[in-house]
C-alpha cells in the first residue's frame, strides 16, 4: 500500500517545480501514469484470474463434456457433446432431474429461513446488547462463539447431540423431561430438515449480530433523544430510527448471508456425512454427490453452471430492487 | 470502508487465498529413486493402529532396499475420493491400497500400473496368487490393475452368552432362522441383528450377496445395470426388512455409517453381525474371542429358480502402483516386499484377514475359527462383485437408495415391493 501512494504523489510533484514548461512536459508521462495502477493491480488481477476466473471458465468447459473416470486422466480424449450434460441434468421428467428440481427447492426453503432467522436473532441481540450494562461484554463474546469456533468441530458435536439413540438431545427430551414416548430421530427423515436448518441458524446468527452491532455503533444518539422526546416508545424508535439507519449495513448482510447459506456445503456434509437424506438434499452436497461419487464430472459441472447462473440473478435482480429503492428515497 | 482500507482488505484476502492455493502441492509423488509414498487403507481400530502396525514393516524395506516409505493411513471415508483426485492430477502418491471393488472402476481411468505377466513375475509371479482373489483386481480379459493383498470374506459373527440365554443352540443357517433367532433375541433392549444402515459401500455389498442368492444380475453381459429386475427388488426387500418387518434390528440402526454395529455386537446390544474380519476390530472393543461364534453367512431355505449359492463377495485389499510413479521399480519391489510370504503372515494376521498368496495361507497363523470360516467361504461359496467400471456408481447409488429404504423403514413408514423397485429405478436411471 506504500508505494501506491507515495509514487504519484512523486510524479506529481515534480511538474509542479518547473511550472513554466508544465504544459507540454506532462504529456510524454501520461502513459507511464496511467500504467503504473495497472502494474500496481496486475499481481491481484493475476490472481483473481487463476483463483476464480479460470477455475470458474473450465467449470462452464467441463460441462460441456463428456467426462467421466474413462476421460478424467486426459480431457482431451472427453467427447464434446454440446449441452447434452444440461438438457439431461434439468429435464424435469427423469429422475435426475427430478431430484435436482427437489434438491432447489428444499435449497431455496432452507435459505429463506435460516437467514431469516439469523437475521431476527442478530438484530435482537444488537438492540438488547445496545445499551452498556454490566455483564455486556461476557455476553457480546459468549454469543459470537458459535461463528468463532471451527465449523467442522462445531457440527460434528452437533451431529453427536442429534443421534437417536446416544444424542445429548433425545436424552433430555425423552429421558430427563418425557416430553415424547417414542425417540424421534433427527437425523434421517422429516426432521432432519429442521435439525439442518437449526444448525445453519446457531451458526450463521452471529455473523449477522456482529453486522448490525457494528451498524448500530453508527447510529447518532441525538436520532434516539429527538424520537424519545416526540414520545416514541421502544417498537416505533426500533421501527422509525433503528431500521432504516441500519439499511445500507442490512442490504449487503442480506445479500451475504443468503449466498453463503444457499452455497452451503460444510454444514450437510458434516451433518450427515456425504449423502444427505432427501429432506435435507441441499444443493451443493447434490452437486458433490453428483460429480464425486457418481464419477460424472460434466453433470455435476453443468448443474454448477446452472447454479451459478441461478445465483447471479437472483443477486443481480437483488441489487437491481434495492438501489432503485434507494434511489427513490433519494 | 474506505477506499484505502478496501484495498488493503483486498490485497489480505487476495494473500491469504494465494496462501491456501500453495498448500495443496507438498504432496508430490516422489522425485528421487530412494523415496516412495504410500496410502494405506484404514484396516485396524484407528488410523494411528494401523501407522503403528505399518511402520516397522517399512523400516525393513528401507533397511533391505534403501527405499524410505513415506506412509499415509487414509480414511474409508475419503480413500475413493484422493484416489480419484490423484488418478486425474497425476500427483500424489506412488504406491495405494484400493478395495478390490473398485478395481475396474479405477482400471477404466487409465492410471493404474498394469499387472500383466512380466509385470507379475517382477512382483513375485502369477502363480503365488490365489486365483479368487486376482479375479477381483480388474475387468476379466484385461491385465489386473493391482494385486491381492488382504483377502476376506463376510461372516455371521454371534454373541455366544445370549444365544444360550435365549436358548438357541447352533448359528442360523438359513435367512428364515436368522429372522425367528432374531425375534426371540430381540428383548429387553438387545437386538437380534445389527446392520450398518447408513453406509452405502456396507449397504451394497449386502445388495450383491443377497441378489446372487435370489438370482438376480446387477449388470448384465453387455455391462448395462439392471437394477430394478424382480430378483433384485426382492433381494434388497429382504435385507431391509430384517428391520422394517422382522423388527429384530434397531431403528437406530438406519443412522448407523461408522461401524456402530460393530460397537453394538461388541457391546452385546445386539446379538449378530454381518462382517468382513470382524475379530481384530472386536478385540479393541474388548470382546474376548471365545465370546463370540463366527459362522458362513446364511442362505434362503429354498431358493428360486436361477439362485446361486453365494453367501459373500469375495473381499479384500488390492494393492495399485499409479503410472505418474517416478520411482516405478521401486514402487514394484515394495509391492513385492509387502506381498511376500513373511509379510503376508505378518500382516494379515495382525488384521485378521487372509494371505492373498497360497503360500502364506498354509501357515498355522490362520487355523482360528474366524480365519477358517473366511477361507471356507472363500474357497466354496464367494463370488466377486461385478468386474465392470460402473461398480464404484453401483455402490454409491444402490447403497444410497437401501439408505433412504433403512430411514424410511426406521420412521415407521411402509416399506413395499412398489417403493423399493421405485428407488431401483431411479437408481438405474441416474447410470448413464
Amino acid at each position: 500500500m506504500a508505494t501506491s501512494t507515495t509514487a504519484p504523489d512523486a510524479d506529481q510533484r515534480e511538474p509542479r517545480a518547473g511550472s513554466p514548461a508544465r504544459g507540454p512536459a506532462r504529456r510524454p508521462r501520461g502513459p507511464r501514469r496511467s500504467l503504473l495502477p495497472y502494474l500496481l493491480l496486475a499481481p491481484a488481477v493475476v490472481l483473481e484470474l487463476a483463483i476464480h476466473v479460470i477455475p470458474m471458465v473450465v467449470g462452464v468447459w467441463m460441462s460441456l463434456l463428456e467426462l467421466t473416470q474413462f476421460h478424467i486422466r486426459n480431457w482431451s480424449t472427453a467427447p464434446f457433446i454440446g449441452l447434452e450434460n444440461y438438457r439431461a441434468t434439468l429435464d424435469l421428467n427423469s429422475a435426475a432431474g427430478k431430484e435436482l428440481l427437489h434438491s432447489f427447492w428444499v435449497t431455496l426453503a432452507y435459505s429463506l429461513l435460516s437467514v431469516g432467522f439469523a437475521w431476527l436473532l442478530g438484530i435482537s441481540a444488537a438492540v438488547v446488547l445496545q445499551r452498556p450494562f454490566r455483564g455486556r461484554a461476557i455476553l457480546r463474546a459468549l454469543f459470537l462463539t458459535p461463528y468463532a469456533l471451527p465449523v467442522y468441530a462445531a457440527v460434528i458435536t452437533w451431529s453427536f447431540l442429534l443421534q437417536r439413540d446416544t444424542g445429548l438431545v433425545n436424552h433430555v427430551l425423552v429421558d430427563q423431561l418425557g416430553l415424547m414416548n417414542d425417540r424421534p430421530f433427527w437425523l434421517i427423515g422429516d426432521n432432519s430438515f429442521w435439525s439442518l436448518l437449526v444448525v445453519s441458524v446457531w451458526r450463521n446468527w452471529p455473523f449477522a449480530f456482529l453486522c448490525l452491532m457494528a451498524g448500530l455503533q453508527n447510529v447518532p444518539g441525538e436520532l434516539y433523544e429527538a424520537a424519545a422526546i416526540d414520545g416514541a416508545g421502544f417498537w416505533r424508535r426500533l421501527r422509525s430510527v433503528t431500521l432504516p439507519m441500519l439499511r445500507p449495513v442490512n442490504l449487503v448482510l442480506l445479500l451475504v448471508l443468503f449466498l453463503w447459506t444457499f452455497n452451503d456445503f460444510n454444514t450437510p456434509f458434516v451433518l450427515f456425512g456425504g449423502s444427505a437424506p432427501e429432506q435435507a438434499d441441499l444443493i451443493s452436497i447434490h452437486i458433490y454427490r453428483s460429480s464425486f461419487k457418481t464419477w460424472d464430472f460434466g453433470s455435476g459441472s453443468a448443474m454448477s453452471v446452472a447454479l451459478l447462473l441461478f445465483l447471479l440473478v437472483v443477486s443481480a435482480a437483488y441489487l437491481l430492487i434495492t438501489n432503485r429503492r434507494r434511489d427513490d428515497h433519494a | 470502508m474506505s477506499r484505502r482500507h478496501l484495498g488493503i482488505f483486498t490485497a489480505a484476502v487476495l494473500a491469504a487465498a494465494s496462501l491456501t492455493a500453495c498448500g495443496g502441492s507438498g504432496d508430490d509423488s516422489a522425485a528421487s529413486p530412494k523415496t516412495l509414498t504410500y496410502w494405506a487403507s484404514n484396516q485396524g481400530a484407528s488410523l494411528e493402529a494401523d501407522k503403528t502396525t505399518l511402520q516397522p514393516e517399512l523400516d525393513k524395506f528401507e533397511k533391505q532396499t534403501g527405499i524410505k516409505v513415506t506412509l499415509e493411513v487414509v480414511p474409508w471415508s475419503d480413500l475413493l475420493n484422493r484416489l480419484l483426485a490423484a488418478a486425474a492430477s497425476g500427483q500424489g502418491p506412488d504406491v495405494v491400497n484400493i478395495g478390490n471393488t473398485w478395481s475396474a472402476s479405477l482400471q477404466a481411468t487409465g492410471a493404474l500400473v498394469e499387472f500383466d505377466d512380466a509385470t507379475l513375475q517382477a512382483v513375485g509371479g502369477k502363480d503365488r496368487i490365489v486365483p479368487a482373489a486376482l479375479a477381483a483386481a480388474g475387468a476379466p480379459g484385461k491385465p489386473p490393475a493391482a494385486v491381492p493383498l488382504y483377502s476376506m470374506a463376510y461372516s455371521l459373527y454371534y454373541n455366544k452368552k445370549s444365544f444360550a440365554d435365549a436358548g438357541i443352540t447352533a448359528a442360523p443357517t438359513t435367512w428364515e432362522q436368522l429372522a425367528e433367532y432374531g425375534k426371540k433375541l430381540s428383548t429387553g433392549g438387545k437386538w437380534g441383528l445389527a446392520i450398518e444402515g447408513a453406509n452405502p459401500s456396507e449397504n451394497a455389498h449386502h445388495a450383491f450377496t443377497f441378489s446372487q442368492q435370489y438370482g438376480g444380475e446387477w449388470f448384465d453381459s453387455a455391462g448395462k445395470p439392471t437394477f430394478d429386475t424382480p430378483q433384485n427388488v426382492s433381494a434388497i426387500k429382504r435385507y431391509i426388512d430384517f428391520m422394517a418387518a422382522d423388527k429384530i434390528t434397531n431403528p437406530s440402526n438406519a443412522e448407523y455409517a461408522q461401524n456402530q454395529s460393530v460397537s453394538d455386537f461388541a457391546n452385546g446390544k445386539a446379538a449378530m453381525l454381518l462382517w468382513q474380519s470382524a475379530g481384530s476390530n472386536l478385540k479393541t472393543q474388548n470382546m474376548p474371542a471365545d465370546a463370540y461364534g463366527v459362522a458362513p453367512v446364511p442362505f434362503l431355505a429354498s431358493p428360486p429358480a436361477g439362485g446361486k449359492k453365494v453367501n459373500s463377495m469375495v473381499a479384500g485389499i488390492n494393492m495399485a502402483v499409479f503410472k505418474h510413479t517416478k520411482n516405478r521399480d521401486g514402487a514394484l519391489n515394495f509391492v513385492k516386499f509387502m506381498t511376500s510370504d513373511e509379510e503376508q503372515t505378518i500382516l494379515n494376521r495382525t488384521y485378521g484377514s487372509l494371505p492373498a498368496v497360497k503360500t502364506a495361507a498354509s501357515d498355522p497363523a490362520f487355523s482360528a475359527p474366524e480365519q477358517k470360516s473366511i477361507q471356507e467361504t472363500l474357497v466354496t461359496t464367494a463370488a466377486p462383485l461385478p468386474q465392470v467400471p460402473e461398480e464404484s456408481t453401483f455402490e454409491t447409488l444402490v447403497g444410497t437408495a437401501m439408505k433412504e429404504l433403512f430411514a424410511d423403514a426406521a420412521s415407521g413408514k411402509p416399506v413395499t415391493e412398489e417403493s423399493v423397485k421405485a428407488k431401483l429405478t431411479d437408481a438405474q436411471q441416474k447410470m448413464r
